[in-house]
């Protein structure tokens, strides 16, 4: 199994929310807690956007591909910092290649990719581990500022 | 969830309420591609101030509403993305090349004014005469 990290994770409080994931409507969903979590946790609304739309992001590969999974959210504290983690999980077939997956991004042509490289942009910590077969799990965390 | 869409003489105005599935949203498209034609509509603004978050599913789509419009001789105003989400969406590298965005619905009007062509006559303004 391969594992690409960005960063050290840093273990989380148990979970905040737990959303399954299988249509369209649960991309909302699942985008709506974390935005709704954040907020609790006092983030600005700007970065609340950020989380939600890492959060449609991930969800969205799940419904393409893995057809069900589970988007984990929770909150998480280190020291004085807080921090929201999102972990996206499923069962599906996995990236087979993740060096690649990690380069695509979108391009003006179309060609999308899984959008990887722009949810780790948008987060502070990434982190996924997929291979065939096995599915794929992504986690990711953002501070607050 | 239905996206209202007004008729304002030449223009049809959608204005997305709040957050849209993906079913939504490509129902948005048929519906407004359907419309210019029914209508016979010049121009389309799409107003997403209301949209909480605008992903790669969102960006694509409201890119193939334009073109798609475009298609069919009307030209369509992407307005009210706001700061947060112009933010995240550069992050992930969407950027609505070839759409034309303004900063709000006023904006938006006055560009497809701008856009009309023919001739159109101002209150106020001097009536040339022939000779």
């Amino acid at each position: 199994m391969r594992s690409m990290k960005s960063s050290e994770g840093v273990p989380g409080s148990c979970p905040c929310a737990r959303v399954e994931i299988r249509t369209d409507t649960d991309i909302v969903a699942a985008r709506q807690k974390g935005r709704e979590i954040a907020m609790a946790s006092q983030f600005a609304p700007a970065d609340a956007t950020l989380i939600a739309t890492a959060i449609s992001e991930l969800a969205r590969n799940i419904v393409l591909y893995a057809q069900t999974g589970e988007v984990l959210l929770s909150r998480v504290e280190n020291g004085s910092r807080v921090g929201i983690r999102v972990i996206a999980r499923d069962d599906g077939p996995g990236v087979a290649d993740l060096d690649l997956a990690m380069r695509l991004g979108y391009s003006t042509s179309g060609s999308l990719g899984l959008g990887l490289p722009g949810v780790k942009r948008l987060m502070d910590e990434f982190e996924i581990t997929s291979a065939p077969g096995v599915g794929t799990r992504v986690s990711v965390l953002k501070w607050r500022t | 969830m239905e996206v209202p869409i007004l008729k304002q003489g030449e223009y049809l105005i959608a204005s997305i309420q709040s957050a849209l599935t993906d079913a939504d949203l490509l129902q948005l498209r048929d519906v407004l591609v359907a419309q210019v034609g029914r209508y016979r509509s010049r121009g389309v603004i799409v107003d997403v101030t209301a949209l909480d978050v605008m992903d790669s599913f969102a960006t694509r789509t409201l890119r193939d509403i334009a073109h798609m419009i475009r298609l069919r001789g009307a030209e369509t105003v992407i307005v009210g993305i706001q700061p947060e989400v112009a933010f995240s969406m550069v992050q992930l590298g969407l950027t609505l090349e070839g759409v034309v965005t303004c900063l709000d619905f006023e904006e938006g009007i006055a560009y497809l004014d701008s856009k009309k062509g023919g001739a159109s006559t101002k209150v106020g303004s001097k009536v040339r005469s022939r000779t």
